[in-house]
This record gives C-alpha cells, structure tokens and sequence, in this order.
C-alpha cells in the first residue's frame, strides 16, 4: 500500500514533465534526426564528385572491377601524368586560362564604364537603349548562334580566340551591365558633384572614386564571368577545330571518346578541372552568394 | 516640329549638357557599337537566314517559307521539341520541390549549416563538360554506381542512358543534382522573412504546416517564380550533357533543340535551317516566358503591393 501510494505522485510528476518539456524534447529529436537525413543526403550528393576525384587516382582494372572498388589499392599520381602526355593538357590549360582571363576582363572593363553611362550620366536616348540593353538578357545566346558564326567566318575569325574574348569587350554581356548598374545608382551623386568641381575628369571619377566603391558587385561579375568562359562549351566547339587552340572544357571530348579504355585519364582531367573552380569558390565564396542573391532579386 | 527640334539640340547639346551627352555617348559607346555588331545585325541575319537555303560553299539560295514549312512538318525536329519539353515539364518542379525543400531543412538550427549548404551547392561547381562525363559513367550499365546503388535495394541493374525509355529519366535524375542556384536563392528568401510574422502565427495557434502553407510558401513566391522562370529557360537550352554523354541517342531519345539546332547547323551544313530551327525555341521561350509573367499575376504575392 505504502508503495502504491508512493508511485501515483511520481508518475503524475512524470506525465507533467512530459508535458512541461514535450515541446522541447519533440524539437530535439527532429532536429537530431534533422542532422542525420542532412548528413546522409549530403553525402549522397557528393558521391559522384568524389568518386570523379578517387577514381582519377584508380588503376584501370579497379575501376571497371566487379563488384565496385570504391578506395583505389595504390594511388596512382602516374594517371595524371598520363593523361597530360597523350594529349598536350598543358597547351589546353594555357588556352582556356588566356581565353578565361581576357574575356572576363573585358566582361568587367566594359560592364563598368558602360553601366557608369547608363547610371549617372544623362543623354538622349538613353532610356531608350537602357530598354534594349534589358531586352538583350533574356535573348537566349542559341538564337545568335548560326548569323554570328557566320559573321565571324566572314571576318576570318575561326580558329581564333577572338570570337571568344572580342565581344565581351563592347559590354554584351548585358546582364552584368545592369547588375553594375544598379549597384552604382546607389552610390550619392555628391561624391562625384564634388570631384567635378575640383576639376576631375569623368573617366578618373570612373576610375579611382566609383571603382574602388564598387568592389563587391565587381567581384561579383568577375566570379561569374570566370566561371561562364571556364565552363563555355558550345562557342570553342564551334570556332576552334586545330587542336592547339583546344580549351580544357572542349578537350575532355576527345578523352571522352577516343580513349574510351582509360576512363582514369577522363577522371583526371575532370578532377584538374574543378580544381581551378574549387580554390574560387573556396577564396570568393561570399560572392558566389551575393551574386545569386543579387540575380535572384535583380529582375524586380 | 523644327522648333522642338531645336528645343531638344539646345537641351541636350548647348552648354553644360553638351559635355555630359558626349561623356554618355562616349561611355556608353562599347554597347551601342556591341550591340550593333554583335547582337542586332546577327538576329536581323538570322532572320533574313531563314528564308534562304545555305551550306556555306554554294551561294545562298532563296527558298522562302521553305524552311519553316519542313520545320512544321520535319519528324526530327518536332521530336526534338517533344524530348525538351518532356525534360522541362518533368525535372523543373521537382528540382523546385527539392531545391525548396532542401533551403527550409537547412534553415533550421541544426549544427555546421555552412558545411551542408557548400556541399548541395558543390555540384555547381563542378565544370559541366566533367559532371557530364562523370555522370556518363554513374549510369554505365555495368561499371555505374548507381546500379551498384540500387543493386543494395534489390532492383536490377538498368541501362540508363543507352535504353531509349530510361535516357530522358536519367537526364532529368542528374539534374536534380544541380539545384544549388535555386536552392540559395530560396536560402536567401526565407532569411528575408520577418521572425515576427511566423512567432505572430505561432501565437495565434498555428502549427508548423499551416505556418508552412500560410506564410512561408505565400512569403517565398516571388522566389519560386523566379526559379521557375530560370529553370524552365535553362532546361529549353540543355545541350552540353546532351553532346557529351548520348549524343543525342539512343535512337534520338536525348536529341534535345539546342543538339538539334547545332546538327542542323554545323554538322549538316544547313544554316538556313538551323536558324528557322532557332527562331522557333526563341519564340517558345519567350512565350512561355510572358505566360508564366502573365499567370504569376495570379499566384505570386508582392509586398510592396
């Protein structure tokens, strides 16, 4: 009796504590099974990324074993040296970085000065062809694509990198005009009234005042515009048939096909691929970020 | 009419204008010679390209509707029509679903969110023509992890990419992989979204669903919107996975409009063609593009409003 007696109060403590903490005890657990789904989905989102990288240090007969070999015996550094023998890699390297490089330069060269016309200064017409120039963004580049490789045959271009790099200099890459744009209509025209005064010149005005204020959409434009000409597949398949013009995306095609039999050299030069974007996205990962936020909300 | 001609030359060209309308003519000057050359004279081409039948070798040959008629009635390229808009109509809203999902899971307070938010966004990262290598061999019917995968569920192995029923499935599988964008986009939305709204919610007595319903997804359609327009555009314009892993195969199951465009022009030698071809996803897209403008009047909730 003694102990029933006993029992009843401290199951009813039990029940209100239950009560009193169910909240929290249900939001603990759904967050701890939270953490374990996260931790599984996101290691099945990396999989075929790591086993890209893994695989390029495979031996050949490991990678087509049955059932999978996942973590290679030997690492073998030998396939990339391979890979960058039977076809010259490190002229495809060279290529894509002088490509990369001076397209997005004059991405960002002329996305400034042309967004600096459209933002602070007034004109005839410019309204006018603000209104083309947001037209452009939704043109998609596919519709372009047969008239201007004919335009650029016509100038002899082919087999040239300049189909690649020269109209990113005349601001057509418009989508990052307007983002420059719209970053520099938020800069006070006072900075610039006062620097007229003392008898500045717009392009220095440009140059040392707006530029140096415009890091973050400047970094912004040039992540993505590295990104953009590193990835660019459809133009150097179109315009670069010699081989030693090849860039690294349009060279994987050939490991692709002709060298069916050592997929370890295709992983390598994927693996050599990413690694230029990996150290970007790691040393500028806030722009990445800002730039999608800032495209996510720029069209409203 | 002469003196509003004159008004206007004295209001932009007289004085302390004149300067400031030859800085803007000066600095604008990039675009407007760009966008000459590089973007109006090409699309004023392309539209003269599509009535006149051309290999580039033998002179132009003027053809008239010739090249729309075969492009109505060419087998190939309405079934290229049919392969990307079945992709668009099947992987976009689940990439949506899962891009969104995945944005209001790593919102939560859960431990190291920076480290799963890099990971789902890796995937784009990687530089296409590789995840499409990489992803040629995930399908490989016999050395492919994901049969390997699927092997541990009990379901046998398939052929993916080289079965004509299973390579358009396959495709829009891999691109549910490369939902980073979208899924930092919708990150940054509902970051926007007041805390005091949802603890108002809260207070009157609404549980996590109807919070759900009620204020996130109503609060987050400008963002979905968005995403949906972006997706719906990009997917019309798939073309390096399609190149890279199938070629357009088996039996053209993944010859998509921009491969198809791309054959007609640089590989068949038909530019007329080719650009008849490309006007057609121009005006699909854009199209599709006003009719989701046009009905998100109906659905997306601004603000501001």
């Amino acid at each position: 009796m003694v102990t029933e007696a006993r029992a009843v109060p401290r199951a009813r403590a039990e029940v209100s504590w239950w009560r009193r903490n169910k909240r929290k005890i249900l939001r603990a657990l759904w967050l701890g099974f939270l953490q374990i789904f996260m931790t599984a989905l996101v290691i099945t989102f990396l999989v075929p990324t790591i086993w890209m990288v893994v695989s390029s240090f495979k031996a050949s007969t490991e990678i087509f074993a049955h059932p999978i070999v996942w973590i290679p015996k030997k690492w073998l550094w030998r396939n990339y040296v391979e890979a960058a023998t039977i076809l010259p890699l490190g002229r495809f390297a060279l290529n894509t970085l002088i490509v990369t490089s001076v397209a997005t330069l004059g991405t960002v060269v002329s996305s400034a000065i042309v967004a600096y016309s459209f933002s602070r200064l007034r004109w005839p017409g410019r309204d006018f062809f603000f209104g083309l120039l947001l037209a452009t963004i939704m043109l998609p580049e596919v519709v372009t694509l047969v008239p201007r490789f004919i335009m650029f045959r016509w100038f002899k271009w082919v087999d040239t990198f300049l189909p690649l790099t020269v109209p990113y200099w005349f601001g057509t890459a418009t989508f990052y005009v307007f983002l420059i744009r719209q970053f520099l209509r938020g800069i006070p025209m006072e900075l610039e009234d006062a620097a007229r005064i003392d008898g500045c010149s717009r392009f220095r005005i440009l140059w040392q005042i707006l530029m140096p204020l415009s890091k973050p959409v400047l970094a912004t434009v040039t992540v993505f515009s590295l990104i953009q000409h590193y990835n660019d597949y459809m133009n150097p398949l179109i315009y670069l048939n010699k081989m030693e013009l090849w860039t690294l995306a349009l060279a994987i095609r050939t490991y692709n096909s002709q060298y069916v039999a050592n997929w370890e050299w295709i992983f390598a030069v994927g693996t050599m691929m990413l690694m230029p974007m990996l150290l970007l996205f790691i040393v500028a990962q806030r722009y990445f970020v800002q730039g999608i936020t800032m495209t996510g909300f720029g069209g409203q | 009419m002469l003196r509003s001609v004159r008004a206007w030359w004295r209001r932009w060209f007289t004085g302390l204008a004149r300067e400031e309308t030859l800085a803007g003519f000066i600095f604008a000057s990039p675009f407007l010679i760009g966008f000459l050359v590089f973007i109006a004279f090409p699309m004023a081409y392309s539209i003269w390209l599509v009535f006149y039948k051309w290999d580039l070798l033998s002179p132009p040959r003027y053809v008239g509707l010739g090249n729309l008629v075969k492009m109505v009635q060419d087998p190939t390229a309405n079934l290229s029509l049919y392969n990307s808009a079945y992709y668009t109509v099947f992987a976009v809203p689940v990439q949506l679903v899962i891009s969104f999902t995945l944005a209001m899971l790593l919102t939560q307070p859960i431990k190291g969110r920076a480290f799963y938010r890099a990971g789902f966004y890796l995937p784009i990262i990687v530089p296409a023509v590789a995840s499409a290598v990489v992803w040629q061999r995930v399908f490989h019917p016999e050395v492919g992890i994901l049969n390997e995968v699927i092997g541990w569920f009990g379901i046998p192995p398939q052929k993916w990419l080289w079965d004509p029923k299973l390579a358009k499935p396959a495709f829009i599988f891999m691109s549910f992989w490369m939902i980073g964008r979208q899924m930092v986009i919708f990150i940054a939305g509902l970051q926007s979204i007041p805390e005091s709204l949802l603890e108002a919610a809260s207070i009157d007595g609404a549980g996590p669903l109807q919070r759900i319903f009620h204020i996130t997804i109503p609060l987050m359609t400008p963002m979905i919107f968005y995403n949906m327009v972006m997706a719906i555009i990009n997917s019309f314009q798939t073309f390096i996975p399609a190149m890279l892993m199938t070629e357009g195969g088996p039996q053209n199951a993944t010859l998509f409009v921009v491969l198809n465009i791309y054959r007609n022009a640089f590989q068949y030698y038909n530019m007329g063609y080719a650009s008849a071809l490309a006007w057609e996803l121009f005006v699909i897209i854009v199209g599709f593009t006003i009719a989701q403008f046009y009905l998100s009047r109906r659905w997306v909730y601004y603000a501001t409003e």
